[in-house]
């Protein structure tokens, strides 16, 4: 059976992809939580949030009706944090640290509370912000995501005229482009850019590619800095026989066409094997569920314990009645007519201590494990993008821009940040890197500065 | 299960929990229904010549996401007329004879008016009276409520004229608007009362409307000043009630606590501190007459774990532990302790002590979590940290004494002890 499109009515994709984590419709409700807050002193949440959001501060600012300062709150520490609020794995960040855990009590619905006041000053385009005159510096930023908006957002405000080169045709990145849909829709994602560009000095040029469209030298010497922030690239290649069969197919590309297209448009196998335990992976899962698949499976080399998304994503993943094979390690795709069929792991078990990378080591039990799929969709772990990276003299670390703590790379005057230097993490520490390397650039352009 | 048969003045009811003269008793209807539902007994709602109210009449103070932690309102006395609440009590008496029954009275402030009400509603029949000198709104500019309860000579006169022709037990209701209660109540003492039913409301006003800057409650754009009364208002009401115990002209006089009871506990708090029985009025008006229920069932069990058979048997075991400043122990010393097993490490009471006390906290830096320790040498033992934290026992005082013997201020100072030093 090959890969198949427009597999249900309109109305079951509309209600496959609706949002999956209604908001807070009533003050009244939200109160209700934001009460429960107990407003802790140095508090485990903002400890654990990287662009360390002062929570208990928004949390009581929502309870006394200040829901404009709730959002400034919010704001000041990370201008994503609408998306954010949908899309970041709070159960490992500030919900996971909220001392009610350690009561075994329900933590406090922080992304909830956020989204709340994040949505209306959104949605209302509260004016929160007012960007400094315009001191005549000019900032290049690569990529309109999470990083890049971020940085772009901190420099205007400070009076720098920031031109964000984009190569698609719509801002976000990884919101956008690479997470579930039912986590966030593409208006939210749109209202979000125009939210963020709204405060002025901020152009950004869609459908420009640095390094085709425009060289990365042009840009160098037509600004005062430049920050890059492209992400990382398609998803790691398992290096296995088969692998180039029809049928098998990259995660990154596939949830990026679910993204850009009708659902319908959009083809699924009958029986899908999603290779990783990721979030990707359980956005891949999941939404070839939601697009029809007959049954998904997700196999993954190491066991439950060691996944990488949280237990909420998880569930989510099992809700949809995906199904999981633990301790398989992918070692050959089986194919007929070009098309693959099956695929094969070796069982395998976990050293009963870690190894030296810190990991326990994946030893093969000698058994195999034979997996019936027309859809394999690899999803554990991303590539960077090293094309552009190694034809830049960036130095780096496979593919990974090398920067110091204000993001600066070892190119005068650029800097880097989110994932093409992280290897890939979550949207809000992205953000962080955004912020720190607009600080970095600020100091640069400051007329002491020196090298 | 504890019985708590109540005997107040010499008049019974199955349990100490009345019903406050107040809306919930202004008519048959309500007390039919509160009789079902297991209330001892009602104050009726205060009647008078009839009057007409406002709209609206009550504004609520909440906190922390919980309603009405305190209620205003300026209702004034009974607005029906009196011949239909008379029939009406009549009614009630008869289906629920075994029920208090005390009608709250107010009269113009001169000696027939007052002869004329009393003798009227007792002879129509009820167990007791209560004079209403308390209510501090509407009425008061008439010269009527709080405007005699706060004036001990304009009490005990009115007292008198109402003992000269009372022949049912009369209690009188005391406003807490004024710098001590036991004038008054001494005043009332001296005209023959019986005993005395505190406290009434507070005055206040409310809150403001921050679009109209029309403060609450809103009557057509404007306010009045207003009885205050729910939780909030009970502290006020047991240090009231607890001078009337403290006083010896006061002492031995029968009080009817009331105050913001909401709760069996509530209840039980006022009987320690003197009051013979309890009256409630705004957990009603919340909840209903429903919450008779858990008030009789968790008085019932504390008495049976306490060893009470009767509920006369509590009424003002706390009075002689309050006493003067100036007789408490200063070798009495109590540093706090953190349970680092329950610690949850929410840093509230670093920041009380640290930014409200005696700085005697510490922090020792974690991801995500800090962990706190008392710094004993620093601790005055003020309770602070332990009021804001918010897992029960987890900061307990521990007594470390100064001295062996009781020390108080005079004999500190008679013995040049030495003060602080920083």
């Amino acid at each position: 059976m090959p890969l198949q499109n427009h597999r249900l009515e309109p109305q079951e994709y509309e209600r496959n992809f609706t949002d999956i984590h209604p908001p807070f419709e009533l003050l009244d409700t939200a109160f209700i939580e934001a009460n429960r807050c107990l407003y802790c002193y140095d508090a485990p949440c903002t400890k654990s949030c990287p662009t360390s959001i002062d929570v208990p501060q928004f949390i009581k600012q929502i309870s006394t009706g200040n829901i404009k300062g709730s959002a400034e709150t919010i704001f000041s520490a990370n201008i994503m944090g609408g998306g954010c609020a949908k899309v970041c794995p709070v159960e490992k960040l500030c919900e996971g640290a909220c001392v009610y855990n350690l009561m075994h009590e329900k933590p406090i619905p922080i992304a909830k509370l956020q989204r709340f006041s994040t949505e209306r000053a959104i949605a209302a385009q509260w004016k929160l912000f007012e960007r400094k005159p315009s001191n005549g510096k000019r900032v290049a930023v690569i990529g309109a995501g999470p990083a890049g908006l971020a940085c772009a957002h901190a420099l205007s405000l400070e009076g720098v005229n920031v031109t964000i080169f984009e190569k698609e045709a719509k801002g976000g990145g990884l919101m956008t482009y690479g997470v579930a849909a039912y986590k966030v829709t593409d208006e939210f994602c749109q209202e979000e850019v125009d939210w963020i560009t709204s405060i002025g000095g901020i152009e950004i040029r869609y459908n420009t590619e640095i390094g085709k469209d425009m060289s990365f030298e042009d840009l160098q010497s037509e600004h005062d800095a430049v920050f890059i922030g492209i992400g990382v690239g398609v998803a790691r290649h398992l290096g296995i026989p088969g692998e180039d069969l029809d049928g098998v197919v990259d995660a990154i590309k596939f949830i990026y066409d679910i993204r850009t297209k009708d659902y319908a448009d959009v083809s699924v196998g009958d029986k899908v094997v999603v290779i990783g335990m990721g979030m990707t992976a359980i956005d891949a899962a999941t939404q070839s569920k939601r697009l029809g698949a007959k049954e998904v499976v997700m196999v993954y080399r190491r066991d439950e314990g060691e996944k990488s998304c949280t237990d909420a994503e998880l569930d989510i993943a099992k809700l949809d009645g995906c199904s999981f094979v633990w301790l398989a390690n992918p070692k050959e795709v089986l194919g007929a007519n070009g098309k693959a069929t099956a695929l094969v792991c070796d069982n395998v078990r976990l050293s009963d201590t870690p190894d030296a990378s810190g990991k326990r080591a994946i030893i093969p039990t000698g058994e195999t494990v034979t997996i019936e799929a027309d859809m394999i969709i690899r999803a554990a772990g991303q590539t960077p993008f090293e094309e552009f990276i190694q034809h830049s003299a960036l130095t780096n670390n496979s593919g990974k821009v090398n920067t110091n703590r204000q993001q600066a790379t070892n190119l005068k005057g650029v800097f880097a940040g989110g994932d093409c230097v992280n290897g890939g993490k979550e949207v809000v520490d992205a953000v962080q890197h955004g912020k720190d390397a607009a600080l970095g650039i600020l100091e640069y352009l400051k007329p002491s500065h020196k090298e | 299960m504890a019985n708590l048969d109540s005997t107040f003045l010499g008049i019974s009811s199955p349990n100490p929990f009345w019903l406050a003269s107040a809306p919930p008793t202004d008519k048959k209807i309500n007390v039919l229904r509160a009789f079902e539902a297991g209330w001892g007994g009602v104050v009726w709602k205060t009647l008078g010549d009839q009057v007409k109210n406002v709209s609206s009449r009550y504004a609520a103070v909440d906190y922390g996401g919980q309603r009405m932690m305190g209620l205003n309102n300026i209702e004034l006395i009974s607005d029906r007329p009196l011949d239909i609440n008379l029939r009406e009590i009549r009614e009630v008496m008869k289906e629920f004879p075994d029920r208090a029954m005390v009608i709250s009275l107010m009269a113009c402030t001169d000696r027939t008016s007052w002869h004329d009400l009393v003798k009227r509603v007792q002879d129509n029949g009820c167990h007791g009276l209560e004079l209403n000198f308390g209510c501090p709104h509407g009425m008061t500019e008439r010269g009527m409520g709080a405007a005699v309860g706060q004036d001990p000579e304009i009490a005990k006169m009115v007292v008198e004229w109402v003992m000269e022709v009372a022949e049912v037990p009369v209690l009188t209701k005391l406003t807490p608007n004024v710098h001590s209660v036991v004038p008054t109540a001494k005043g009332a003492l001296e005209g023959g009362t019986n005993g005395f039913a505190l406290i009434n409301t507070i005055q206040s006003l409310m809150s403001v409307d921050l679009d109209t800057f029309i403060p609450y409650p809103n009557v057509g754009g404007h306010t009045t000043f207003g009885g205050y009364c729910g939780p909030a208002v009970k502290p006020i009401a047991l240090k009231m009630l607890t001078s009337l115990g403290l006083d010896p002209a006061t002492a031995n006089t029968p009080i009817s606590g009331i105050g913001g009871v909401t709760t069996w506990r509530d209840a039980v708090e006022f009987m320690l501190l003197g009051a013979g029985n309890v009256q409630v009025c705004t957990a009603v008006m919340k909840y209903g007459f429903r919450i008779i229920n858990d008030l009789c069932s968790g008085m019932s069990h504390w008495m049976d774990e306490k060893g009470f058979v009767s509920t006369s048997e509590f009424v003002g075991l706390s009075i002689p532990k309050v006493t003067d400043w100036e007789d408490l122990d200063l070798n009495f010393h109590i540093v706090a302790n953190i349970n680092e097993d329950k610690c949850i490490h929410c840093g509230l009471c670093y920041i009380a002590c640290e930014d409200a006390s005696h700085q005697s906290i510490s922090l020792a830096p974690g991801q995500p979590y800090n962990t706190y320790a008392i710094k004993e040498e620093e601790c005055v033992g003020c309770n602070l940290c332990k009021l804001v934290c918010p897992v029960t026992d987890c900061i307990t005082m521990v007594e470390q004494r100064k001295g062996e013997e009781y020390l108080n201020w005079t004999e500190f100072q008679r013995r040049g002890l030495p003060l602080n030093e920083h």
